[in-house]
């Protein structure tokens, strides 16, 4: 056991969440108390002593399935003989079907068609029987993974192979009709979108079962150490928004909110509790005249850190535009501590997207109208650098003063179009500071068609900003 | 670490029966909170609070206080909470009063009169030292701690760990019992790594929907299953929406409320929108949410 969990806690170190000596020594009592067996509270016992912040639960919980997803009787794998309750239920169920629908196949799941299995998953589904859905995802996997032992593939193949088979995305709108027949009247719209919400919620966690399934198998085949390595996924503010895949932009997007919010918190703080300025003789002179003239009291200015004004540039061809769309959203929610912001997008053509974000409150959505709005696209819709800029030079270049601080946002990736930095470099002469922004690691900056290194030279500073951790580290010098 | 020295309590036999407890003064447990409360009275650890406003963290605290029978004592934390408001005080005045009573008989020695004004009868009580000197079982409530500058939050840190206090003119006074405390945070800022390490970490988040409509149907006198089913669903369609503030539990519950003051047994659109000024409380929340709803698809 302790062997057990010391694995757990080197592994849960390298996955990159920070877990004390301390705290370690905590789990050690903690898992005392609870007994292995029962297995939610013995996760939370663990979660509770090790993990302090939210967002890095569901690296937690990924290591805790892989490391003591082989404990407890019920998560036995199932080979098919069937030895668990939950096997004999799955064999129960299936004689039912069989008695009903008249025709006698014999066996697992090997003798029916994919056709049967659909209706039967289906059921399933449609009754939310947790026990026969965790039953399906077993079976299905057996089935159809072909999984074979010591075979160097992911995790997401069998998964993929699996999922590919059992086409879930017809399913939900099968079920849909299904409840539309059976319901006695037309359904209303919000019944049915609370219907289609529920069980698309239900095939999210059939998803989950086929997924741990599948890591239950691949652990039991290669060790829990080697499998913990091949799903250890960054953090959510380690994650690289060039690469982030659905799932870490939302979990990226959900972190971003309390982001802002400690952000902003911590700049008022900073704002608030500056040193005092520097003698403000007048005050000084007139307290003096109630001591008769000697200044005993003397007076110091009030500290009026100028508030910059900023302008975002922003590329959002395909390849950037996650990032800018985080940086747009972060620097819009902490926009009180500047005292205008402007933003422009272009990809080869350039916009102004100002009025988007003044028109409504809801920051998302003003993202939304960027990505469908904005006329952005000049002759073929490659980013072209060189060409946006010219534009704003023409257009806005008027509008910088030495107050504003302008943020070139993108990789400077030009398609070899012709780099025109002599505009930043005017923009630099007229501007208080110019920074450029790259999401992509420093190592590949000035290879191929990336010309950073060219613009950087009239900038104050290329900054790498690959994950909601360094763009943080660089808003709040900013402000 | 004294962990040597704290031993765990034995309020609670297992997290079974915690959740049976806590079930019987309506509040529905899940894993988590069950299991993490049964921890931290064996460990003799604070448990930090973590979630979303109004998914019962205060309650939480509240209702393991009904169910150990113990004294609740809470602190309210705010910008500007310092010593003298969470820790301890001296009475000035009584001092003072004690010092001139004495001035007239020059029969006492100044020492005299100096342990006499340093001792308990001038000590004023604030609520950590409250809690750890009671001699019934206590449950002390931290509240909001996230709202207390990083610096105050020092104070807290040899209470939380070896549950004790230093008076400089009095000693260290240490605790009759070990109090169960609950630190709730509303995640305005991140906390100290010295605190935290003290604690355990309780993420209570928006309750699954199975637990929701349980909560609806315990809370809500005379609410028809249908009904509270159909509230939780629709409250966990809103909740999926890109909101500015979503749904806490207690909006939902007023919702509910307002249905059955409404007399209204099964909730359609036109009812849903009329009503949502009760669960979402920012204009573009509601447009948004109004907007959703109505559109099929």
């Amino acid at each position: 056991m302790l062997k057990l969990l010391n694995g757990f806690v080197v592994e849960l170190r390298n996955a990159g969440l920070p877990v004390s000596l301390t705290e370690n020594l905590d789990a050690m009592e903690a898992v005392q108390h609870i007994p292995i067996e029962d297995r939610e509270a013995f996760k939370y016992a663990l979660g509770a002593t090790l993990i302090k912040n939210h967002a890095h639960w569901r690296s937690f919980d990924t290591v805790f399935e892989v490391y003591f997803s082989l404990r407890g009787p019920e998560y036995k794998i199932g080979d098919g003989d069937g030895d668990s309750d939950i096997d004999e239920m799955w064999r129960e169920m299936q004689e039912q079907q069989q008695n009903a629908e008249g025709n006698g196949g014999q066996g697992g799941m090997d003798g029916m068609t994919p056709e049967e299995i659909a209706q039967m998953l289906m059921q399933a589904l449609m009754n939310g029987d947790q026990g026969m859905m965790r039953a399906m995802a077993k079976q299905s996997v057996q089935r159809f993974a072909g999984m074979e032992p010591g075979r160097p593939v992911g995790g997401t193949y069998y998964l993929y192979r699996t999922l590919r088979n059992l086409d879930l995305d017809s399913m939900l709108e099968k079920m849909m009709d299904q409840s539309r027949q059976e319901a006695p009247d037309d359904l209303t719209t919000l019944e049915e979108r609370l219907e289609k919400e529920e069980y698309s919620d239900r095939i999210e966690k059939f998803k989950g079962e086929i997924e741990a399934e599948i890591r239950r198998r691949l652990v039991a085949d290669r060790g829990a150490e080697a499998m913990a390595k091949t799903l250890r996924k960054p953090l959510p503010e380690d994650v690289e928004f060039m690469h982030a895949s659905r799932d870490e932009m939302v979990s990226l997007k959900k972190s971003l909110q309390p982001l802002t919010r400690k952000l902003a918190a911590r700049l008022a703080r900073k704002r608030k509790h500056g040193r005092k300025g520097p003698l403000d003789f007048r005050s000084t002179v007139r307290h003096s005249l109630s001591y008769g003239g000697v200044p005993a009291e003397p007076q110091f200015k009030y500290p009026r850190p100028s508030k910059p004004e900023l302008m975002v540039i922003a590329d959002i061809s395909g390849s950037v535009a996650a990032f800018a769309r985080f940086t747009l959203m972060l620097v819009y929610a902490i926009s009180g501590q500047f005292s205008k912001v402007r933003s422009f997008v272009f990809i080869d053509g350039l916009d102004e997207v100002t009025d988007y974000f003044k028109a409504t409150e809801d920051i998302s959505e003003a993202i939304h109208r960027v990505n469908t709005e904005a006329d952005v696209v000049w002759v073929d819709g490659h980013s072209d650098y060189g060409h946006a800029f010219e534009v704003f030079w023409n257009k806005y270049g008027k509008d910088i003063t030495p107050k504003t601080t302008v943020l070139l946002l993108g990789d400077a990736r030009n398609n070899y179009h012709a780099s025109q930095s002599w505009v930043v470099k005017e923009i630099q002469q007229k501007a208080r500071h110019v920074y450029w922004l790259n999401p992509e690691p420093k190592s590949y900056w000035n290879t191929g068609d990336s010309i950073v290194g060219e613009y950087g030279t009239f900038t104050d500073g290329v900054y790498e900003c690959r994950n909601l951790r360094q763009l943080e580290g660089f808003v709040e010098k900013l402000a | 670490m004294t962990s040597t020295e704290i031993s765990g309590g034995d309020r609670f036999e297992s997290v079974q029966s915690i959740r049976d407890a806590l079930k019987e003064v309506s509040y529905l447990a899940d894993d988590g909170i069950a299991s993490v409360a049964f921890l931290a009275d064996k460990l003799g650890k604070p448990v930090l609070v973590e979630g979303p406003a109004g998914t019962g963290k205060t309650q939480l605290a509240k209702s393991i206080a009904e169910i150990t029978g113990s004294k609740l004592i809470r602190l309210q934390c705010y910008e500007g909470l310092d010593e003298s408001k969470a820790l301890y005080e001296w009475n000035y005045k009584k001092q003072l009063l004690r010092i001139q009573t004495e001035r007239g008989d020059n029969t006492e020695d100044w020492t005299d009169i100096q342990d006499d004004i340093f001792s308990d009868e001038f000590l004023l009580t604030r609520p950590l030292l409250e809690a750890i000197t009671s001699e019934e079982p206590v449950v002390l409530l931290i509240d909001e701690v996230d709202r207390v500058e990083v610096e105050t939050e020092a104070l807290l840190l040899e209470i939380l760990s070896d549950y004790q206090v230093s008076i400089p003119e009095l000693g260290t006074i240490t605790a009759k019992q070990i109090p169960l405390v609950f630190l709730t945070s509303n995640n305005t800022r991140e906390l100290s790594e010295a605190l935290k390490r003290r604690c355990l970490y309780l993420h209570v988040d928006y309750p699954e929907l199975d637990r929701e409509r349980e909560i609806v149907l315990a809370k809500v006198p005379n609410i028809t299953e249908s009904l509270a089913d159909q509230v939780a669903r629709v409250v966990r369609s809103i909740r999926q929406l890109d909101l500015k503030k979503a749904p806490s539990v207690s909006e939902t519950l007023d919702w509910a409320r307002t249905l059955m003051i409404l007399n209204i047994d099964t909730i359609d659109e036109k009812i849903a929108k009329e009503t949502l000024n009760i669960l979402l409380k920012y204009q573009t929340d509601i447009a948004k949410a109004t907007k959703e709803l109505s559109v099929d698809d």
